[in-house]
């Protein structure tokens, strides 16, 4: 704890440290089952990393199979209806399946490659993360299964479907509370027995070291073209990141780039369901307490004797109630600012930015924007604001409709 | 005082036998029959007991243990009621060591101090943390050995020598075989690996060995104790204490463990 009086001091792009320590979170809390599985992944992404074969080949897909870069749009109406400061949209959700999840899958199926592991699992939550992972087994012809909690199937039927025209097995999870914790509880335990001959993508930047690691480097892309794309389009850096928080990985990637950055400011918006006061939220951040689960030490939501408690959000992809442990040291130096959205304001901006932009966000990144607009407004009209647009709003228009009272079929 | 657990293993060594080890989750279907639990599997003749800790999200567990550790926390049951379940059991017996088993958040929100000094007051002798590799073990292990508790390490079929050397360096109590690559209640061990892997994990270290994971049957029993110090049968007996739901002596949860424990002859 002695680096966390000094956060400017730190060279950010030095952790985690070779045990996958982010300060005291993050490390490797497995069955001692997996430890081989985890060297051996940690070796073999060593030694690629700064392959020169490797980087060109995940580069070459980034370009022409997820059609990267994505754009950085300035939303100039919205800007304008806002009233404050400009406002700039990552957009993820141009990349091929509909969501940041793919950059990672493309670089983790690569490593899967490189593995020779002919089937790959995955736990998802919304679905995207399942989709990328279906999409990539497809492209590659490797076995896959989606492990996916029963009432996330419910919630994100059009994901099912696609991950099975995809080709991908659906693994309904029925343990627990039968959402993404579930989910990956279940795909770990999948992975446990069967590791001689599975690759395990995890789809956030939670887990055992070197997820945390590896999934952030390879989110990274995203901020990296947003740090190009701000100094071309405004001449400057931007002067605030937003993103939303669920496991992490959309917003670490946009912020990683830029935490040396020091006049960038940061915010990673967590879901508050019904209300952080109400305690029916999925804000680890904002109201939980350091534990251990899923392989790492971070912020849990838990009662008084250390179990887990069920989350509660209107968006599946943030419906988690751990976080990657690097967002849990960041919240600690005080390097980002971690605040929540409500269900209500996640949706209000869900259809703000799709009749004043005509683009339809997903619920999850809908409530980074709802922040990004309070923040804007409290902002002068010659700052710049970049939110991370993470994912498209397809997948969520059934839950709209249920609540609008109107039946899609 | 030793340890119970070196006492006993030296005991059973003496008189050339080999160990029962069971398990079940404390406070499935309740806290009170756990406790008769208990005493019905030292009459039936267990050596060491595991107590389950139930937690919210058991990763290393299959459905049984899954389901009886959700019925275990429905019903309140709490580190600390579990703790003061062994200080009960432990005024009249003062022998059988007491294993606790389970995942490391309940523990850490505790606190490893109090933890390691409640668990030590109220007569548990060993813990095994499924999740904590010897990398992030070493806060608890130091307080707990302070504290006389043994920190069990555990071995898998994929730890290689290199691995083997870490995980002994520390380890004490006892070495915990985990036979299969998977979770807890699969099928299938198989008798020429638990041989070859007994006989390498002998040639580097002189800790009892227990083998747990897949024994099932008194036929598993045996022949896991050909090569083994002791074997470890968990789901098997936390199926049957579900099916059962009456523990008193002569009752079928009795007979199966009697069965079980029948096969100490080496």
């Amino acid at each position: 704890m002695n680096d966390l009086t000094n956060s400017a001091d730190i060279d950010y792009s030095c952790f985690p440290d070779d045990r996958g320590h982010f300060g005291i979170y993050g490390g490797r809390f497995v069955s001692e089952t997996l430890i081989f599985a985890l060297d051996e992944l940690a070796e073999m992404y060593q030694r690629l990393k700064d392959d020169p074969g490797f980087q060109a080949e995940f580069d070459k897909d980034m370009a022409h199979y997820i059609g990267r870069p994505s754009p950085l749009y300035h939303a100039e109406r919205w800007s304008q209806r806002v009233g404050g400061a400009q406002l700039y949209l990552k957009r993820e959700d141009l990349n091929h399946t509909g969501a940041h999840k793919v950059n990672n899958t493309i670089g983790q199926a690569l490593l899967a490659k490189y593995s020779g592991k002919k089937r790959i699992i995955a736990e998802t939550g919304a679905g995207q993360h399942g989709v990328a992972s279906a999409t990539v087994a497809a492209r590659l012809g490797l076995e896959c299964e989606v492990f996916m909690g029963e009432e996330d199937v419910r919630r994100q039927s059009l994901n099912v479907y696609r991950m099975k025209l995809l080709g991908a097995t659906v693994n309904e999870v029925q343990s627990g509370t039968r959402t993404l914790k579930d989910a990956m509880n279940e795909a770990m335990r999948d992975w446990v027995t069967n590791v001689d001959d599975t690759f395990y993508i995890i789809g956030t930047v939670a887990g055992p070291h070197p997820y945390p690691q590896l999934v952030r480097d390879f989110q990274s892309i995203i901020g990296r073209e947003a740090r190009e794309q701000c100094l071309a389009q405004i001449g400057r850096l931007p002067d605030v990141l937003v993103a939303c928080v669920g496991g992490g990985s959309n917003a670490i990637g946009l912020f990683h780039p830029f935490l040396n950055d020091e006049n960038v400011a940061m915010y990673g918006v967590e879901a508050g369901g019904e209300g952080v006061e109400t305690g029916r939220h999925a804000a680890p951040l904002s109201d939980g307490i350091p534990g251990v689960l899923h392989g790492n030490r971070t912020y849990l939501m838990e009662d008084q004797n250390g179990q887990i408690i069920e989350t509660h959000s209107i968006s599946a992809g943030l419906d988690y109630p751990g976080v990657g442990p690097e967002h849990s040291w960041l919240k600690d130096l005080g390097r980002v600012n971690y605040v929540a959205v409500n269900d209500d304001e996640a949706l209000a901006a869900f259809r703000e930015l799709t009749l004043i932009e005509g683009i339809m966000p997903a619920l999850e990144s809908s409530h980074a924007l709802a922040y990004a607009k309070k923040l804007a407004q409290s902002m002068s009209s010659d700052r710049s604001l970049v939110v991370n647009l993470s994912g498209r709003g397809d997948k969520d228009i059934l839950t709209i409709a249920a609540m609008d009272g109107i039946k899609v079929s | 005082m030793t340890n119970r657990i070196d006492n006993t293993f030296s005991v059973l060594k003496e008189k050339n036998r080999k160990a029962l080890i069971t398990f079940v989750t404390v406070g499935d279907p309740s806290i009170e029959d756990t406790h008769k639990i208990m005493n019905l599997l030292v009459d039936a003749g267990v050596d060491i007991i595991e107590l389950g800790i139930p937690f919210s999200d058991p990763i290393a567990d299959g459905t049984t243990i899954q389901s009886a550790s959700q019925r275990a926390l429905a019903n309140g049951t709490t580190l600390k009621s579990i703790l003061s379940l062994v200080t009960r059991f432990r005024k009249n017996n003062k022998h059988t060591p007491i294993v606790l088993m389970g995942y490391y958040n309940p523990v850490f929100r505790h606190g490893i101090e109090s933890f390691c000094s409640d668990a030590t007051n109220a007569g548990v002798d060993g813990l095994i943390i499924v999740d904590l590799p010897p990398e992030e073990d070493s806060l608890l292990r130091t307080i707990a050995n302070k504290d006389d508790l043994h920190l069990v390490r555990l071995v898998t079929p994929t730890t290689d020598e290199e691995r083997l050397s870490i995980i002994l360096d520390g380890a004490t109590g006892f070495l915990y075989y985990v036979s299969i690559n998977g979770i807890t209640g699969m099928q299938v061990i198989d008798e020429k690996t638990i041989e070859e892997r007994i006989n390498f994990l002998r040639q580097k270290t002189d800790l009892p060995i227990a083998v747990g994971f897949g024994i099932k049957s008194s036929e598993d029993v045996r022949m896991i104790q050909k090569y083994a110090d002791a074997a470890v049968v968990g789901s098997a007996l936390v199926k049957k204490i579900e099916e059962i739901g009456e523990f008193h002596k002569e009752g079928e949860l009795f007979n199966f463990v009697r069965d079980l424990s029948e096969t100490h002859v080496p």
